[in-house]
């Protein structure tokens, strides 16, 4: 007897939707048949048995919604071993189809990577309806109410139209706006994200998406050499309002190539803003902010919040101001510095931190340029202490800036050195035990939050 | 200028038949006296700049135009207002020929306030959205994306504008520019690139760098038409420039001018050009040179003696000395200035 279980499409993928059953009870299979489909909000498969056998049960109904990763799905009579089905896979992406969905064993898809906590924050949305959307909506959300409001602003970039998004970000917008605003490019990132920026010269604005900022690597000449920097050189006469966006640094299991976080690369460079926000909340109002700013915006999203849901206003022109920062849990006992998905990670930290008589505040920069010092500088005075966390390498990187300047700016209120919770100083290893000691963690946080208030 | 070209085109109208490429060609006085005038511009102007470079006057990079001005010149009389110009860093020529004020070109070149970038430019990076000028790029084939983008604009509002994207050799062998190629037949965009081939990216000759060397064939893989241009004669360069216009225009997409030209110069004020002999600069010089070509035509014609020749040649000498000047005594930008223009402030 085999269990035959829920597959994933992709390296991040925890629940899909069981579509259809192409079998009954009672029908014989081979290897290799159809049995059903899978559906997530990025992609879709086929189920293929991979033993012979009748089928003995159905074990979750057709049409059912959220059936995690690796849970039975059917029943399978006849003596073969446990092995889920080889998914018939199209990949959602480049960036998936570099990881490895066909896995051959049974594996935590979640692999290094925390649930994340959606955190409400009554205080700022007082007197707002709010609901619950994923920021991969809100991202959306965001896009379709600015191009609404705007016909200048419009999007470029691989499989945004007809794909509906490699990541399914710009869902339903080629049927909203057309393809003259949703345009499909070759892959080509030095060539359409120049395009773009030349286009942005000429007074349109637009949304350039980096199926991942991995591969914006081959368009970094433009973002920094032409749109960053032709404002200044001309004298102040040539704009280019554009966002160039996309997920940024590791999602699960995809390595080194396709993991790294490139805040403190675009963070450096002046002309250039960096946003890099942490719940849908932010991802949709940040995300206004910068397709209206009329400076070149660097929008950093993280593929493994995509799926989250968080609170979000509702039936308002919801826009976050660039250049502030958001304390998002209170305490006096240390300050935890971070942003993007790493944020996700110090309220799980200071959970633990609270156990054990830290109060911890964590500040969600939200902003990296340019950077709300003045918010971390203030927690800092309160707790006297501060740990930074971010997803990128340690060198140069966000968190030596974030304490530089607290050095500058508030040494004599530090009770302790600073530390810096970072990547390891390696490319990203593929192997999950090795991925997992990469990365920052919980426990990496607690570790330096204890060092720094001497516990 | 710009009234100039209103006023020319003004005549053509006048005389429909003049519309044929043959009869263009032949030129009629004002047209070739106003090329002359302004290839002359060019190249006093240059020369003037290396002078104001020898002594000092003028930093880092400086890229000499002298040799190529019927390029600019040709191609600036086949556009129309509102058609947009963007190349790479060798642009002084191209921003004289938009119409651009020589003083506040030569200024950006000294590094003053008075300059097109108020002198946070320099030599290789000046713009001027008036004159539909997009830079003044230092990065070797970027504008060539750029373009394309700025094209992508035109046909975005469908206000019949033509980007005309300028490169080099050298640029010719950027993979961007294959990128950009492949964008602009795909979709239809209303560019023109015009390919000033002057033999030589920096020192490396077309032949050590280009497995094809005939660079209009460069097209040919993404269906875009192109064609080889005596860039030593306005006239024809004018002409092709016309009908490549006339089909991005057109809505039928990208077009490719080969320019045949040659630099007079090194490739910039510190390339002593040891790559090439004095033969090789001298001959051009003397059986090519364009501004030498029209100089003969209007003799030819009919259309100038000597004197009247000699009292442009006397215009433009003073246009250039008064920049020079200008450029000499304005002052360095103040130093509030270095913090300025970094962003665009956000209206609130």
């Amino acid at each position: 007897m085999t269990d035959v279980l829920m597959p994933a499409l992709s390296p991040t993928m925890e629940e899909g939707t069981l579509a259809k059953w192409h079998v009954k009870v009672g029908d014989a299979v081979k290897s290799g048949d159809v049995i059903a489909e899978i559906e997530t909000d990025k992609a879709t498969m086929e189920v293929e048995a991979v033993d012979e056998g009748r089928i003995e049960a159905l074990l979750v109904p057709e049409g059912t919604q959220d059936v995690k990763v690796n849970t039975p799905i059917a029943r399978l009579s006849g003596e073969t071993s446990v092995t889920p089905p080889t998914p018939n896979f199209e990949p959602a992406s480049r960036a998936e189809a570099s990881g490895d969905p066909r896995r051959s064993t049974p594996a935590p898809v979640a692999g290094p990577v925390a649930v994340c906590l959606p955190v409400a924050d009554p205080e700022l949305y007082a007197g707002v309806n709010l609901v619950k959307i994923t920021v991969r909506d809100a991202l959306r959300d965001a896009m379709a109410e600015e191009m609404r409001h705007d016909p200048d602003v419009f999007l470029m970039g691989e499989e945004v139209a007809q794909y509906q998004g490699a990541y399914k970000v710009s869902r339903d917008l080629l049927q909203e706006f057309g393809d003259k605003r949703v345009v499909d490019t070759p892959i080509t990132e030095y060539g359409f994200a120049g395009l773009g920026t030349g286009a942005a010269m000429a007074g349109l604005k637009p949304i350039v998406e980096f199926m991942t900022f991995n591969f914006a690597m081959q368009a970094i000449d433009h973002i920094i050499n032409s749109a960053a920097k032709t404002l200044y050189m001309s004298g102040g006469q040539i704009r280019a309002s554009i966002v160039f966006r996309g997920p940024n640094g590791a999602a699960s299991r995809v390595g080194a190539q396709h993991s790294q976080d490139y805040a403190s690369w675009y963070g450096h460079v002046p002309g250039l803003k960096v946003l890099a926000p942490y719940d849908a909340a932010d991802a949709k109002g940040l995300l206004k902010a910068a397709i209206r700013d009329p400076n070149p915006v660097v929008f950093l999203e993280h593929e493994m919040l995509y799926g989250t849901e968080f609170d979000v206003p509702e039936g308002i022109d919801w826009v976050v101001p660039i250049g502030k920062a958001k304390v998002r849990r209170e305490g006096t006992g240390v300050t935890l510095v971070s942003y993007s998905r790493m944020v996700g990670l110090c309220l799980q930290a200071a959970e633990k931190l609270a156990e054990e008589g830290i109060e911890a505040e964590v500040v969600d920069l939200r902003t990296l340029r340019p950077m709300d010092i003045a918010t971390v500088v203030a927690s800092v005075k309160k707790t006297n202490r501060l740990v930074t966390v971010e997803e990128g390498w340690g060198p140069m990187g966000v968190g030596a800036e974030v304490c530089a300047r607290v050095v500058e700016l508030a040494f004599d209120y530090l009770d302790a050195p600073p530390m810096r919770v970072h990547q390891e100083d390696v490319p990203l290893p593929y192997a999950a035990n090795l991925e997992l000691l990469s990365l920052p963690s919980i426990e990496k946080i607690v570790k330096a939050a204890k060092i720094v208030s001497y516990k | 200028m710009a009234r100039e070209q209103t006023g020319e085109a003004g005549r053509r109208k006048a005389n429909a038949a003049a519309a044929k490429p043959d009869m263009v060609a032949a030129g009629g006085s004002d047209e070739l006296l106003k090329y002359y005038r302004d290839m002359l511009l060019i190249r006093r102007f240059e020369e003037r700049a290396g002078q104001l470079y020898g002594m000092g006057l003028i930093g880092g990079f400086c890229h000499l135009y002298i040799g190529q001005e019927a390029i600019a010149v040709g191609v600036q009389a086949a556009q129309k207002p509102g058609d947009q110009v963007i190349t790479g860093y060798r642009e002084h020529g191209h921003m004289l020929a938009c119409g651009m004020d020589p003083k506040e070109v030569m200024a950006e070149l000294t590094g003053r306030a008075s300059g097109s970038s108020r002198g946070k430019g320099g030599s290789m990076h000046m713009f001027s959205t008036e004159a539909g000028f997009y830079g003044g790029h230092g990065i070797v084939g970027a504008q060539v994306s750029l373009g394309t983008g700025i094209a992508f604009a035109n046909r975005y509002r469908n206000d019949k504008k033509v980007c005309f994207t300028y490169f080099g050799d050298g640029a010719a062998n950027q993979g961007q520019v294959y990128e950009s190629f492949n964008m602009a037949e795909l979709w239809d965009l209303p560019v023109v690139y015009v390919i000033e081939n002057n033999q030589y990216a920096m020192g490396t000759s077309i032949d050590r760098s280009s497995a094809e060397t005939h660079l209009y064939k460069r097209g040919a893989s993404f269906r875009i038409p192109g064609e080889e241009v005596d860039g030593m004669d306005v006239l024809a360069v004018k002409a092709a420039a016309e009908k490549a216009a006339e089909h991005a225009r057109s809505g039928k997409g990208p077009y490719i001018l080969e320019m045949k030209t040659y630099r007079y110069r090194g490739h910039s004020m510190s390339d002593p050009a040891k790559y090439r002999t004095r033969d090789e600069v001298d001959e051009v010089r003397k059986t090519r040179d364009p501004i030498d070509h029209i100089e003969e035509l209007l003799e030819k014609k009919g259309f100038a003696d000597e004197a009247a020749l000699k009292a442009i040649d006397a215009q433009v000498k003073r246009i250039v000395a008064d920049a020079a000047e200008f450029a000499r005594t304005s002052p360095e930008p103040d130093p509030s200035e270095l913090y300025t223009d970094v962003y665009t402030e956000v209206a609130v």
